[in-house]
């Protein structure tokens, strides 16, 4: 993975020097209050409902385990011993003081870390596929294309001061696991057509939130070597025609969606034949510089299969459920990924102790070539462990309470931290999860079910995605109470898909029976082998709509 | 308050409407006004434009040549509408004077120069909340950039590249 | 910020964060108080004009952000109690952590 260099290490050194001066500026009256809270934000500062958050970048959600043991320090020294992993694959401290973040910073700054960008109205921190230089579906690791534009995108004199927010997520795989789609732009590294070069799609104007939007693609084919003067030529468009009227109409994707997809693309084009290309873009060799980091790590040569691991399954049930769920294929023989479910049943989705961090912390250095990954589903990733290590390694996991085998099932739910932590909110998440995750605890169910993706937001702003999950509930307010609203058939994947409203809200009690009558509709609708996502597809919201308030339909959920 | 690199400075300019611009010297005019203080002024009167920040750079094209400061409206801090607005200017070959006229914080002075500023005019309010010595601080805090092409000092991506020189140049 | 623009019905209690620490905190008759028992509790105009004070006060002196006025009801303990199930969850901590935040620390105490 990246190493700072010395520029780097000062760059992250002054920065956390600078917010240090923000804070005295903004006490001495130097700084209004109004002034100091892009700044705080920028530095991953928000004022939450019960106390100061902190939200730490993780870079296209790639951590070692010193980085980690030291997130596991500041969630004890300076938090109640807990964080919470994002769908941003970041983490946040939900009990910081303000006037620790600035010790917390360098403590971070020891480890390679920072809080830039992950808020405010800049380029966030980038994202990508969790599984980089794992799957076999892979054109290139999208890590090193990450990299780089986290570094241009830090502090960047032009574009620190936009509209809103801005997204970025880059794949390099067929499949997307990075929901590129759903980003204010979005990079698929891919081979030319005709040429077999390897370059990037480009796709801009996604976004979930009060409108959400699919991306389009502006550029079908972009040589790597143009990509920071094609980035600035999309966000200068951005910058100065996106509108500053109404901060609900401010994303890109309004922009383009007002514009249109054609003068969008000709004044980006337009502005990318007037920039001095090679006066921008990294050259060749720091892009390789940037590359040669995340060179493979020193796999051993190993069969495809191994006869420990085969023993292991067929002496013990659990270990084999849990392989069977949480196992993602390795391209390299005799390894695989696996994932670190941080969804408990009834648990908190997204949430690790501190002591849970050092046991992940500990087998990725033991067991993962000191790498592990954070995933915008909220679970982690040990991405390269030998066949022979896993019982090994699960045992650790079911001692620490995360071998939770539920990867990509109804359990697995992604929920943001909604009214129980967050002032935006309008409604509460976790607890909606917390009663789903109950209710279709058991195992065989589960798998019974199939890959079924429930995604939960407290608010419009749409932080739990619930737009792209395959059912999505949004908590809002009405009357006086919290009401949730339900929809059904959004995809993230490269298939991308928004979810379509099944009814009027209901409330938060009547949550879990009515997503069981819908999996039931299901259970009786699908045909062999088709998802729940593609049975909605195929069905239409029809069969669907008498599960989520009915009585009527009571049988449906006994009979399973 | 005016600002420079190395400080508080005094105001050269004035400001008046175009048709009033030869009774000063420097006039400092609205853009709308541009062309009757054309018509007032003598063909090598130093002239300056006020500029909304919403004005297109193809506007502004056609009269640059006659032009020797440009003054971008910030109307807020957080509107950072003049940065991209003054990179083209620059990226077009603009040579005169460049200034950020509005309420900026201290934080954006070294985006300001980077971006082609030369010069930031500031209101009474902000400048007493933030005097000259805390603008010329605030270009030491951050001592490198990672973006090429802007008017920053230390410029990391080609710093790497002339170590990468130094160092094959330094083989045997 | 140092208000919110609009009054809530009352009567009404004084509801902040500090600015250092970000706790939460309401206006009681000495000062700021974490606990919600303390609060002053305005029941007609003048008293809410005054706690409007004590919010830009408050402000002004780095003490507090984000205060404004919370509508609540008296409970027949007298404690005030937020008639909005957000600002109560402001008041006890997150719903889902009974072992954190304010619901857990007044126990202890």
């Amino acid at each position: 993975m990246y190493r700072y260099d010395e520029f780097d290490e000062r760059f992250v050194r002054e920065r956390v020097k600078q917010f240090r001066g923000q804070v005295e500026r903004r006490l001495s009256g130097a700084l209004s209050d109004d002034e100091f809270r892009p700044l705080r934000l920028k530095n991953g500062v928000y004022l939450q409902l019960h106390a100061y958050m902190l939200r730490i970048a993780v870079p296209y959600g790639t951590l070692n385990s010193r980085q980690l043991r030291q997130l596991a320090l500041i969630g004890e020294r300076y938090d109640r011993g807990y964080g919470h992993f994002t769908t941003r694959q970041n983490l946040q401290f939900n009990w910081p003081k303000l006037k620790d973040v600035p010790d917390i910073l360098d403590l971070l700054a020891d480890v390679e870390m920072h809080c830039i960008q992950t808020s405010g109205n800049c380029i966030r921190n980038v994202t990508a596929d969790h599984f980089a230089g794992i799957a076999a579906d892979e054109v290139e690791d999208p890590r090193p294309t990450s990299e780089l534009i986290r570094q241009w995108s830090s502090l960047h004199p032009e574009f620190s001061y936009l509209p809103r927010k801005f997204k970025i997520a880059v794949t390099g795989a067929a499949h997307d696991r990075a929901a590129v789609a759903a980003h204010d732009i979005g990079i698929r590294i891919l081979k030319h057509p005709q040429t077999g070069e390897v370059g990037y799609r480009i796709f801009v104007g996604g976004g979930l939130g009060r409108t959400p939007m699919i991306a389009k693609t502006v550029r079908d084919f972009l040589p790597k070597a143009d990509l920071l003067a094609y980035l600035e030529a999309i966000m200068r468009v951005y910058n100065l025609e996106g509108r500053r009227d109404n901060k609900y109409k401010a994303r890109v994707k309004i922009l383009v969606h007002e514009m249109g997809l054609e003068p969008f693309r000709e004044a980006v084009e337009a502005e990318f034949a007037k920039l001095d290309g090679p006066s921008v873009n990294a050259d060749p060799a720091e892009a390789a510089r940037i590359a040669a980091y995340f060179a493979p790590p020193a796999y051993e040569t190993l069969p495809a299969s191994d006869a420990s691991y085969e023993a292991a399954r067929a002496a013990s049930p659990d270990f084999a459920r849990w392989a069977d769920v949480n196992l993602f294929p390795h391209k390299v023989p005799g390894y695989a990924a696996l994932t670190i479910s941080l969804k408990p049943i009834g648990g908190v989705p997204g949430d690790a102790t501190s002591e849970q961090m050092r046991v992940v912390a500990d087998l990725a250095e033991r067991y993962s070539f000191d790498e592990l990954r954070v995933t915008h589903r909220q679970n982690l990733v040990l991405p390269h462990v030998k066949l022979s290590d896993l019982h090994a390694v699960w045992q650790a996991l079911v001692a620490a309470g995360l071998a939770t085998a539920n990867d990509g099932l109804i359990t697995d739910i992604i929920a943001c931290p909604g009214l129980d932590y967050c002032a935006l909110a309008t409604a509460r998440s976790i607890p909606i999860a917390q009663s789903i995750s109950q209710r279709f605890g058991s195992y065989e169910r589960q798998r019974e079910i199939g890959p079924l993706e429930i995604k939960i937001s407290g608010c419009i702003n749409a932080c739990g995605h619930h737009h792209v999950g395959h059912i999505g509930i949004l908590g809002l307010e009405k009357s006086g109470q919290e009401s949730y609203q339900v929809t059904l058939g959004g995809d993230a994947s490269e298939d991308a898909a928004l979810g379509v409203l099944l009814g009027p809200g209901i409330k938060g009690e009547e949550v879990p029976d009515a997503i069981e009558r819908i999996v039931a509709v299901y259970l009786r609708e699908r045909v062999p082998g088709e998802r729940f996502v593609d049975a909605v597809k195929r069905l239409g919201l029809g069969p669907f709509k008498p599960a989520l308030t009915g009585a009527p339909t009571r049988e449906l959920a006994d009979a399973h | 308050m005016l600002i420079d690199r190395n400080g508080a400075t005094s105001e050269a300019w004035n400001r008046v409407s175009g048709a009033d611009a030869a009774t000063v010297t420097r006039p400092l005019v609205p853009f709308a006004e541009i062309d009757a203080a054309l018509a007032a002024l003598s063909d090598g009167a130093e002239l300056g434009i006020e500029v909304p920040n919403t004005i297109r750079l193809a506007a502004l094209e056609p009269h640059l040549v006659r032009v020797a400061l440009v003054s971008i409206v910030f109307p807020a801090f957080s509107d950072g509408r003049g940065f991209s607005l003054g990179r083209q200017l620059r990226e077009y070959g603009y040579a005169g004077r460049l200034r950020a006229a509005g309420p900026l914080i201290t934080d954006q002075f070294p985006y300001a120069l980077a971006c082609g500023f030369d010069e930031v005019d500031l209101p009474e309010a902000s400048a007493a909340r933030q005097p000259p010595e805390l603008w010329v601080a605030a270009l030491g805090v951050m001592s490198n950039t990672y973006q090429r092409g802007y008017q920053s000092g230390g410029n990391i991506l080609d710093q790497r590249r002339a170590a990468r020189r130094n160092f094959a140049g330094g083989r045997p | 910020m140092a208000a919110a623009p609009k009054r809530p019905p009352l009567p009404a209690i004084l509801i902040a964060n500090t600015f250092l620490e970000g706790e939460v905190v309401f206006r009681a008759a000495g000062g700021w108080t974490p606990d919600p028992a303390q609060a002053l509790v305005a029941s007609d105009e003048a008293g809410a004009e005054a706690l409007e004070r004590e919010a830009a006060a408050g402000f002004a002196r780095n003490e507090v952000v984000d205060a404004y006025l919370v509508d609540v009801a008296i409970g027949t303990d007298g404690v005030p109690v937020p008639r909005h199930f957000r600002e109560r969850f402001k008041t006890l901590g997150p719903s889902v952590r009974p072992d954190l935040g304010k619901q857990a620390e007044l126990r202890r105490s």
